[in-house]
């Protein structure tokens, strides 16, 4: 599994693509939305954990296709299947692996775009917190859908209109605790909700991202 | 013709659009299901 | 005679033959009638004639529930038992329950405009059912995209599964995060107070009505992949030989 992990890991990183590629376009995307909404700090204030949240979800989106599309193509994705590790596994290590390529790299430059977007500086550890709780279900869901639209030609659009629904209840608790946490208040309810959802994504969505894995690959 | 007071437009509206969604299901599901057959039977009878 | 003989496609389309007529025929009373009914029930002294808008919203938001439960159902049995009538019946009901939810949702605009002053507010129901119909488009965009039919129903099975556990942990989620200005259920069993029964009576045959559209259409929209289906077998079956 670890070396399934440092593989995925360094074809990522190597591969040109992929790695950097979500940062810049959640930095676009923040830059974009102050041409769209004003300069005035009074108005994108109170939007900016909801930009920051959404942005995060695109960004995390963008390189969703390349969980498995790669490795179908080349036939790798065969090999795994047939190799002893269980296929749920091998879907944890690639969720994981994404996470690690785009969903780290968002968490750390998410709170220097907050500054782009006037969010108040106390609110910063709880953006960090509640992104590094909400991101791992991201790409677990990701995973899922990427499992699905494998086989497809034109699964890309199909991949999102599937995935993003998946990902309205961490959007909420995501974007209610760093709302919270940038006015100040008591973020104890909604962080134990998002982390409900996250553990409950981590543990049962392997179990239907390989079944979908296994229908595809017949 | 019943009055419906100030609210015509609206109560007119609502069921206009319900029954133009609802008679193009009925006419896409019928449309389908007699195409469906034709071709079965026209592949019968060629067969 | 158990249920199971239903999942013989052969049976389902004798059965169905002999069925169909009357659930036409019947749908179409209950559906007019619970319409026409309410059509001329008389205005609320609040709601003005707009309450005439509840014989469609109601009923059809209660059967864009149902269907999605129903999918659910035949997904599983689907899955499980591996009948292919069920997958089908699965496919065939998605576009009526997508259908459903919009006329819910469109209804619900249309009177919320002299009511609520609003067309849409980002209300828990309101916002539940326009997640919803995301469920339903994402459902039908993956059947109509993959070619294979047993690899089809097997993921649209999975998805229906996963999206049916965030349906309902959307339902709650958004409740968490606005609460609402929706009314309550209309007609619930404990509740005291009960909607007036000019108004409850053509409700209940609106209802009844369009369960009974629901069933004709899906039985209809079931028969068509069915042959569609024996269609593709036979021209298989002679590419073969």
């Amino acid at each position: 599994m670890i070396a399934l992990l440092l593989r995925d890991l360094r074809l990522a990183t190597r591969a040109g693509g992929g790695f950097g590629l979500g940062v810049a376009f959640f930095l676009i995307l923040c830059a974009l939305v102050p041409f769209g909404i004003g300069p005035d700090r009074a108005a994108l204030a109170p939007v900016a954990p909801g930009i920051l949240w959404v942005g995060a979800l695109l960004s995390c989106l963008l390189s969703l296709d390349r969980i498995f599309a790669l490795d179908h193509e080349d036939g790798s994705l065969d090999l795994l299947a047939t190799s002893p590790m269980p296929l749920e596994g091998t879907v944890a290590v690639k969720a994981l692996a994404h996470w690690i390529t785009t969903g780290l790299p968002l968490i750390l430059a998410a709170p220097v775009f907050g500054i782009l977007l006037q969010l108040p500086v106390h609110a910063m550890p709880m953006l960090v917190l509640s992104l590094l709780i909400g991101t791992p279900a991201l790409s677990m869901l990701g995973a899922f859908g990427a499992a699905v639209t494998v086989g497809l030609r034109r699964g890309g659009l199909l991949l999102s209109l599937l995935v993003l629904p998946l990902y309205i209840p961490t959007l909420i608790f995501g974007a209610e605790i760093t709302r919270r946490g940038a006015a100040g208040m008591d973020v104890a309810t909604p962080l134990v909700f998002l982390a409900g959802v996250t553990l409950a994504v981590l543990a049962l969505i392997p179990f239907a991202a390989a079944a979908a894995l296994r229908v595809n690959l017949r | 013709m019943i009055d419906l007071g100030r609210y015509t437009g609206t109560v007119l509206a609502a069921y206009g659009v319900s029954v133009v969604l609802l008679a193009g299901l009925i006419w896409h599901s019928i449309a389908a299901n007699t195409r469906a057959r034709r071709n079965l039977e026209k592949h019968r009878n060629d067969a | 005679m158990s249920i199971w003989e239903y999942a013989n496609p052969a049976k389902f389309m004798r059965t169905t033959d002999k069925v169909l007529p009357w659930l036409v025929v019947s749908a179409t009373i209950c559906v007019l009638g619970g319409i026409v009914w309410g059509f001329l029930t008389p205005d609320d002294y609040r709601q003005g004639s707009t309450v005439k808008i509840m014989f469609l919203h109601v009923p059809a938001a209660l059967m864009a529930i149902n269907i999605w439960v129903m999918m659910l159902v035949t997904s599983l049995v689907w899955i499980i038992r591996r009948h292919h009538v069920s997958a089908l019946a699965a496919k065939a009901a998605a576009p009526i329950g997508a259908v459903m939810t919009l006329i819910a949702l469109i209804t619900g605009a249309i009177w919320g405009q002299p009511m609520w002053g609003t067309w849409w507010e980002w209300d828990p129901r309101l916002t539940s059912f326009l997640i919803l119909f995301l469920f339903y488009v994402g459902y039908i965009a993956l059947w109509s995209a993959i070619e294979d039919p047993d690899s089809a129903a097997d993921l649209t099975g999975v998805v229906c599964l996963v999206g049916s556990v965030f349906a309902l942990l959307s339902r709650y989620a958004v409740l968490f995060w606005n609460q609402g200005l929706h009314q309550g259920a209309s007609l619930s069993v404990q509740s005291g107070e009960r909607m007036s029964a000019v108004y409850r009576y053509p409700l209940y045959l609106s209802m009844i009505g369009f369960a009974l559209l629901f069933l004709a259409l899906v039985v209809i929209r079931t028969r068509t992949e069915i042959r569609k289906r024996r269609l593709a077998a036979l021209q298989a079956q002679e590419a073969r030989a």
